[in-house]
């Protein structure tokens, strides 16, 4: 039985064309998903559906989002936004914007718990500062009395981690958690999310577009091409030979740093040609 | 194991700086001098002495002891009409900043983040509003409703209202578009919620500034308004009011004009610079 469990979602432009076309997925309790394809192919739009948090301009025209065996679309706004805050959580993709500059770390982690889910104020310190070292930051009391400007790149990251952990979601949305940060930091930043992933048996929904990332931290991915997903796998046998072509053509695009020599292998015309066609015509 | 020290970015210091304190401080003392008036103020600022008129400041020859700095062509001492004159434009000041801000500030948030009609209402009539030439409006609306301090400061109001609303509303939509409100949401905050404790807080720095303007420009206005005869009666201490007076006789008695002119640019400067002063230190992020 999967956690979250998408079903023919389509979702366009207010009077304009279709962002994600009949999309269905799953993800079942503890697993990650990721979510690839290239800029624009509708990958984060389909986190921000099941968050309830799609730009004005965009809605939804047909489908479902079961999340827990209820279907989110069905429910009134209010009663979704409960429901949905109460067991899922979400790690943006840009850590600059996504703290409120004006207000200490420590509210900000403690204050969703507090004001929303009804903890003590003592007891939400206590699990910030557990969170805080779980994601290895080396004085937790003092950076939970820090503002968010003061903290680097690499650190908001962490923090944004250890809060959407917070409230024990059992689904996080990661919405290219590593791409604005560089490198070095983002081997940290995924080991991080995989690992504390993993001892919370957090169902996680890993949209990015980096196959690499994928093969170190997800079980199953979804491709998407032009609003729709064209390849639906696990993530072993995607690698040993991906069925679609489109999925074959951006497997063969991911730069090989063993051979200096190697050109870039743009997915080819005639392959996004023919996975237009196929996408609009069905 | 990440430490927070590893930059600098937790070392900065800043300094209160020199042109906070100084504003503060010049606008503490009006407030005292205005709260105080009456203990102060040598003479009666009304009391009119026709054969004492036009004496010069007490450092010019023919001063009469007294009249610390010098008396207007009716005889009233200028150092007490200046006194009083403070309580009107501090009240003026502060009450209508106060609610235009208020006005402004929340119809601005509540565009800018609510967005959809909310905002084509509110901007449209923002729009509208600022089609009205401002200067005539206000006259017009003195002239209809009559002279006096209320009507000053529903002048003030009416008119500049628009410029909060449409400074915050622009801050608000940009600050309604960061990850951290789409987390906040996320986490379950409804949108009243979202918009009072995620934006507002950011907004504020913004609104403050605004705020020691507009006190700034309710002086200026005041000073208009009495100098074209359309604030309080006549009689009634006025800075603008004096300034209008001392006009006549700037060749035979420059100090009616020159000391109001004096305190009202001081004060004027102050609030504005008090505004600047206040967001370069307390404003979280500097931008």
């Amino acid at each position: 039985m999967s956690f979250l469990r998408i079903e023919n979602l389509t979702v366009r432009l207010k009077g304009g064309p279709p962002l994600l076309r009949a999309v269905s997925l799953q993800v079942a309790a503890g697993e990650v998903r990721g979510l690839v394809g290239e800029s624009g192919a509708g990958k984060s739009m389909i986190g921000k559906a099941v968050l309830g948090i799609l730009p004005r301009a965009v809605e939804v025209t047909s489908g479902r989002i079961v999340l827990d065996g209820v279907d989110l679309l069905a429910l009134p706004p209010a009663e979704r936004r409960v429901r949905v805050g109460a067991s899922c959580a979400l790690i943006p993709q840009d850590p600059l914007t996504a703290l409120n500059p004006s207000h200490r770390i420590g509210r900000q982690i403690t204050d969703r718990l507090v004001d929303i889910l009804g903890w003590n104020r003592g007891q939400a310190e206590a699990r910030a500062l557990d969170l805080l070292a779980e994601v290895q930051i080396a004085d937790p009391a003092g950076v939970l009395r820090q503002y968010p400007h003061e903290l680097s790149g690499g650190m908001r990251q962490r923090i944004l981690i250890a809060s959407a952990f917070a409230a024990e979601p059992k689904l996080i949305v990661a919405d290219e958690p590593t791409t604005a940060l560089d490198v070095t930091v983002q081997k940290q930043i995924l080991k991080l999310i995989a690992g504390l992933q993993a001892r919370h048996g957090t169902a996680l929904l890993f949209v990015t577009h980096d196959l690499g990332v994928v093969s170190k931290v997800c079980q199953s991915l979804s491709v998407l091409c032009a609003g729709k997903v064209v390849e639906d796998t696990d993530v072993r046998r995607f690698f040993a030979g991906p069925t679609h072509p489109y999925s074959a053509a951006l497997l063969a695009a991911t730069p090989r740093y063993t051979d200096p020599t190697a050109g870039l292998n743009p997915v080819p015309e005639a392959v996004l040609a023919a996975v237009r066609a196929e996408v609009e015509h069905g | 194991m990440v430490s927070a020290d590893l930059d600098g970015r937790s070392q900065i210091r800043r300094r209160a700086g020199v042109r906070l304190w100084l504003s503060a401080g010049w606008l503490v003392f009006l407030v005292l001098i205005a709260l105080f008036a009456p203990w102060i103020a040598p003479k009666d600022p009304l009391e009119q002495d026709l054969f004492a008129g036009q004496m010069p400041p007490f450092w010019v020859q023919g001063a009469v002891p007294g009249y610390y700095l010098g008396t207007d062509s009716l005889g009233r001492d200028v150092l007490s009409r200046m006194i009083y004159g403070a309580r009107i434009a501090l009240i003026v000041a502060v009450v209508s900043g106060v609610l235009t801000c208020m006005i402004g500030a929340t119809l601005g948030l509540l565009a800018g983040f609510y967005r959809g009609w909310v905002d084509v209402l509110v901007s449209r009539f923002i729009d509208i509003w600022m089609a009205f030439p401002p200067v005539l409006f206000s006259i017009l609306l003195i002239a209809v409703i009559g002279p006096g301090l209320g009507s000053i400061i529903l002048a003030i109001v009416v008119i500049d209202w628009t410029r909060f609303a449409r400074v915050v509303r622009a801050e608000a939509m940009t600050q309604g578009a960061m990850d951290y409100v789409a987390s906040a949401r996320v986490a379950g905050r409804g949108r009243m919620g979202t918009m009072l404790r995620e934006i507002l807080p950011n907004v504020l720095p913004i609104i403050v500034v605004l705020l020691t303007l507009e006190m700034g420009i309710a002086v200026i206005v005041e000073a208009i308004l009495s100098f074209v005869n359309l604030s309080i009666s006549t009689d009634d201490p006025t800075w603008g009011g004096m300034i209008s007076e001392g006009r006549v006789s700037i060749h035979q008695a420059w100090w009616v004009l020159v000391f109001p002119l004096v305190v009202l640019f001081l004060t004027v400067l102050s609030f504005s610079q008090l505004g600047e002063g206040l967001k370069t230190r307390y404003d979280p992020v500097l931008r």
